[in-house]
């Protein structure tokens, strides 16, 4: 464990952060996985707020489980609550409340710089856990955990980035957080779906090295990562078009053989249909392990934002 | 200034004139400055005359209305060529080339419907940092989103 070590910190988006904090939170949250299942009485006297505007089970969950698993206490709403709870109130005085009652607040927002907006009006530590389209950078560390547990080394792998690279917030915060390491990119995407122009413009203003195919099998060979991801149809502007390209893309048997044999195969969830459910008693399937290492990754990244002592 | 644009409009006595303004950008000048006509004083617009350095250019004039520094350097993300003159009692006071700024707060809408910012009942102004110059690239400081030269043409409502 890192001792004293406290970041007291928003954290809206991954590129807040550095190649060595990252190190700093993989070494934390290796050393929390043996308390994921116990408990860990470090945060006894803090409370963490969960502001959730959109609903989410898996982020929540994860984040209660890790406050919980520390001795710490947690207030908050969720989905519908919200609306209910907010009564017309807006973000700012919402935010403002929950500021005068808790240590550190994890927001949840439909609107695109929402996070960043809370930071500004509270006090307390405020976490990101995914804004519109735009960052989901608690959801990128975990996914760089994930790799960094299975490969022990994260430079000089070959990823590919399959689904909805337009909408899909954890897309953006992958790629900025594997901005830190030298990564060759696959994207692969319909066509409608491709990367917008600020994520273009990041990938080239970082010099990192890409391409773009529609078809996954003509880079599955050369792949030590395939991240997954669902089509956003809660994002699409236009529910037409969610229709057209639904289901446009599968991973299945067929595809993973022509895999390399270490190739791993990661997820966000939750899924729809996007991976076949043959997929998952495969080797290569790492989805529910990756949703696993959620708790111990916000262990350590809640005790690096609240402190607490070793 | 040429002899030129100098029979079009007279002298001013106390305001500014900025001037080596690209030809055709003197309205969205006066946009990003917060004038529309309509506030009373006297303003007089030159477009399209010769130009030694720009082939042609435009030409402002302000009377009667303070302006900072910062305020005019607003215009540098439309107008980097400008020349700012500084006029006191018939006499220029102060002379400078615009510098374009790196953080523009408050003064331009968000084109993203789901940026934060456009929500009227928050408490929050806009803010776009500047990430190329040229082609022109500021970036809201909130949602992400680039906004180049025609979007800022749309943001003060000239499109
Ligand atoms: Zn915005």
């Amino acid at each position: 464990m890192v001792g004293s070590l406290v970041w007291n910190r928003d954290v809206i988006s991954v590129l807040d952060f550095s190649k060595e904090d990252f190190e700093v939170l993989f070494s934390e949250a290796l050393s929390m996985e043996r308390y994921a299942k116990s408990k860990l009485d470090i945060l006894g006297d803090k409370v963490l707020a969960l502001a959730f505007f959109e609903p989410s089970t898996r982020t929540r969950l994860s984040f209660e489980t890790a406050m919980l698993r520390l001795g710490g206490r947690v207030i908050g709403f969720s989905g519908a609550e919200a609306t209910s709870m907010a009564k017309g109130e807006n973000l700012a005085d919402t935010i403002r409340m929950l500021d005068a009652y808790a240590n550190a607040i994890v927001i949840r927002h439909s609107l695109e710089g929402a996070a960043k907006f809370a930071a500004e009006v509270a006090e307390s530590p405020v976490i990101n856990a995914g804004d519109g389209s735009q960052n989901h950078p608690t959801q990128a560390m975990l996914d760089l955990y994930t790799i960094w547990r299975e490969f022990k080394v994260i430079d000089g792998l070959s990823i590919g980035i399959l689904g909805d690279l337009r909408y899909a917030r954890v897309v953006n915060s992958l790629v900025q957080a594997l901005s830190y390491y030298r990564v060759r990119l696959h994207l692969i995407s319909p066509e409608l779906l491709r990367p917008r122009q600020e994520l273009v413009e990041f990938m080239n203003s970082r010099g990192i090295r890409y391409d773009w195919t529609n078809d996954p099998y003509n880079v599955i060979s050369d792949l030590d990562v395939l991240y997954v991801v669902r089509i956003q149809k809660e994002r699409f502007p236009d529910p037409m078009e969610y229709e057209r390209i639904k289901g446009a893309y599968k991973v299945n048997l067929k595809l993973i053989e022509g895999g390399k044999p270490n190739l791993i195969i990661l997820h966000p969830l939750p899924r729809i249909d996007e991976i076949d459910f043959a997929v998952d008693n495969t080797p290569q399937a790492r989805y529910f392990k990756q949703a696993g290492f959620g708790v111990p990754l916000r262990m350590a990244l809640l005790r690096l934002v609240l402190g607490g002592g070793s | 200034m040429s002899g030129k644009s100098e029979l079009i409009i007279s002298k001013i006595r106390n305001g500014v004139v900025i001037d080596h303004i690209p030809a055709g950008r003197a309205l969205l000048v006066l946009r990003l400055l917060g004038i529309s006509g309509r506030e009373g004083f006297r303003v007089a617009l030159v477009m399209n005359v010769e130009s030694r350095k720009l082939g042609t250019k435009d030409i402002v004039k302000i009377e009667g209305r303070e302006l900072t520094k910062d305020e005019l350097n607003l215009i540098a993300l439309v107008a980097p060529t400008a020349t700012v003159n500084m006029v006191r009692d018939y006499e220029v006071t102060s002379k400078f080339k615009v510098t374009m700024p790196n953080v523009v707060e408050g003064l331009l809408k968000c084109k993203n419907p789901k940026c934060i910012t456009n929500q009227q009942r928050e408490p929050v102004k806009s803010r776009f940092r500047l990430v190329s110059r040229e082609p022109l690239k500021l970036v809201c400081d909130y949602c992400g989103t680039i906004h180049e030269l025609s979007d800022i043409e749309r943001s003060l409502g000239l499109v």
